[in-house]
């Protein structure tokens, strides 16, 4: 193959990273702009994700779509119950402060990973997709007889991989809709805004901060059990999502949206296209040292506004 | 006066114990005071100069690969080897230190973090020369320092001894200062400390510089002793456990890193005896810590019996 059909193939590999990542980093970035807090274990919740679709796959019977239907559904709602009942028993009574907050959730970290390893075990488990059908996709080269179409061999992709690509486009719109247009929305982004405020126009803070951070859990869980049948889900892969998400957050600015997503197709795609030309190892080192970089030089994020 | 005996008082018990322990938890202990020292360094920035950095294995794992890496590639001997596992630990965390410190908060931890990060998948990425995750055994004969064998139990455990009472002095004697108050007063409150005249960034500096460099020291001190530097000692979780056992021991207390290490290493030297989800157990004292004793342990004593603990 030449070039450009690797370059093609890079991409759409890259989209589906992207597609997968906007979701989990627009949780942390919700959690950390409405809460200030820095959730360490927003990795955990997506590895959670994963291994209770596989579960809800394992024990349902019948076609693989109804398993993966189900935990579609199911596993989301769980973590998000799971981070609620987190945020209730240990970061209210933290008052939320910021530094504090980042070692308890280090601890949680810790013992959600470890329970899952206790209950579930050590080994990579794969879940069927619903449907996976391969699609070729054409290539133009110059031949003897001028331009004409050809079908190389290994460049195509899965439908599976499309679906996730627009079902994550989805649910971006959908939380888009809930903080932009609905009550709920506009009663987080007051709370973002002052808390204090807030507080004194009747808001219920606290139950805000255990929505959001719910919902910002059950955003991390939903894009595992998109990435599942792709990947395979075992109990540590929540590391590497944390970090990429961290990097998309903190490039795309602290606590906005738009700039998340944003970044998170950057990251996504140049991830993909270093990773398929270098070395992963290579990727992930420029990624981080870009964010610790960033972070000094431009704490406002790349797209961030400044005192934003 | 009593300062003193308590520290003097804590190294000749551990010597004493050199000739009482059976031959296991003698191993074990000298592991201890070895991690105990990286402890040490880290409760210099977090627990004195209130930083929390979550990136010190980045500087335990530049003192145990400039020391190995000295020996391996470069043929040293072992104290020099040692000296340069110190200069590497020096320069790495002066070289974080002039960035990270431009943040603050939230920022710093990230920031350190992904330095951290950083530095160990650099680790993986040159396997060729540090053999990544599988790591590289240091041969026993080039851990002979002076013609003592540093591998024999005994010998061991003394110059881990060794290690950890010139830390231990070090950072009472380093509290006491002029300097160390001012560092505590930065933790108190910078702002003030900047009004009254002092260069709070040259201070923070320091304290950064002699944190990453103690770190090194034990990092380089357990290459040599135990006789192995992988790359898992650069990972996340090797930045987690300093501030695990400084929590737990007391954060701003001399004697609290020893006392939590020392608890922490029994914990889950138990708990992996039963299963072999052991950092369950520090997941669950970190959450445990943070919500009823943000003190620790020495802090607590401190609180409750002797005020001037220092």
């Amino acid at each position: 193959m030449d070039l450009g059909p690797y370059l093609v193939l890079a991409t759409l590999e890259g989209a589906v990273t992207a597609a997968v990542l906007a979701l989990t980093a627009v949780g942390l970035s919700l959690v950390f702009g409405v809460m200030r807090v820095v959730n360490i274990a927003h990795g955990e919740f997506f590895m959670l994700g994963a291994v209770i679709a596989w579960a809800l796959a394992h024990g349902l019977s019948g076609h693989p779509a109804v398993g993966f239907a189900v935990a579609l559904v199911v596993a989301p709602l769980v973590v998000g119950a799971l981070a609620v009942a987190a945020d209730m028993t240990i970061l209210k009574r933290l008052d939320y402060d910021p530094e504090r907050t980042i070692v308890a959730t280090i601890g949680l970290l810790y013992i959600i990973q470890q329970l899952t390893l206790m209950g579930y075990g050590p080994d990579a488990r794969p879940v069927a997709a619903p449907f996976n059908t391969r699609l070729a996709i054409p290539w133009f080269e110059k031949g003897a007889e001028g331009w004409q179409m050809i079908w190389p061999w290994g460049l195509g992709t899965t439908s599976y991989k499309l679906a996730v690509i627009a079902a994550a486009v989805a649910v971006l719109c959908a939380v888009w809709a809930l903080m932009a247009r609905s009550r709920i929305g506009l009663v987080m982004r007051a709370t973002q805004s002052d808390r204090e405020m807030a507080l004194a126009f009747g808001i219920p803070v606290e139950r805000v901060y255990a929505l959001v951070f719910g919902l910002g859990a059950g955003l991390a869980a939903l894009a595992a059990v998109l990435i599942v049948p792709i990947q395979q889900a075992h109990y540590l892969m929540g590391a590497d999502p944390l970090l990429l998400s961290f990097v998309v957050v903190i490039i795309g600015g602290l606590g906005s949206l738009p700039g998340t997503v944003v970044a998170a197709v950057l990251i996504g795609l140049s991830d993909g296209i270093i990773s398929v030309f270098f070395s992963p190892t290579l990727a992930k080192i420029l990624a981080t040292l870009l964010v610790g970089l960033v972070l000094v030089f431009r704490p406002q994020g790349l797209f961030g506004k400044r005192g934003g | 006066m009593r300062v003193y005996a308590l520290h003097a008082g804590l190294i000749v018990l551990l010597f004493a114990l050199h000739f009482l322990l059976p031959a296991y938890h003698h191993g074990n202990l000298a592991r201890v005071m070895v991690l105990a020292s990286y402890a040490i360094g880290y409760n210099i920035l977090f627990g004195y100069t209130g930083l929390l950095s979550l990136g010190h294995a980045l500087f335990f794992a530049a003192g145990l690969y400039g020391m190995g890496l000295g020996i391996q590639h470069l043929g040293l001997a072992p104290a020099p080897a040692f000296l340069l596992g110190l200069v590497a630990g020096a320069v790495v965390s002066g070289g974080l230190a002039l960035l990270a410190l431009r943040t603050s908060g939230v920022a710093f931890m990230i920031v350190t973090l992904m330095f951290a990060q950083a530095g160990y998948l650099t680790l993986l990425y040159f396997g060729t020369y540090t053999r990544g995750d599988e790591g590289f055994v240091i041969a026993q004969a080039s851990r002979a320092l002076w013609g003592i064998d540093l591998s024999d139990p005994g010998n061991r455990y003394l110059a881990a001894l060794i290690l950890f009472g010139t830390c231990l002095l070090l950072s009472l004697w380093l509290v006491r200062t002029p300097f160390g108050r001012v560092l505590v007063a930065i933790r108190e409150n910078e702002e003030r400390v900047r009004m009254l005249g002092y260069d709070t960034f040259a201070h923070k500096l320091a304290a950064m510089v002699i944190s990453g460099t103690i770190a090194a020291a034990a990092g380089a001190g357990y290459g040599l002793l135990f006789g192995y530097a992988g790359a898992t000692f650069a990972s996340v979780q090797y930045s987690i456990f300093p501030l695990l056992w400084v929590l737990l021991g007391g954060a701003g207390t001399v004697l609290g890193p020893f006392v939590g290490t020392l608890f922490m290493f029994y914990l889950i030297d138990l708990s992996s005896g039963i299963t072999t989800a052991y950092m369950l157990i520090a997941g669950v004292v970190l959450v445990a810590l943070t919500l009823f004793a943000p003190q620790g342990l020495m802090g607590e004593v401190r609180r409750r019996l002797w005020k001037g603990l220092p």
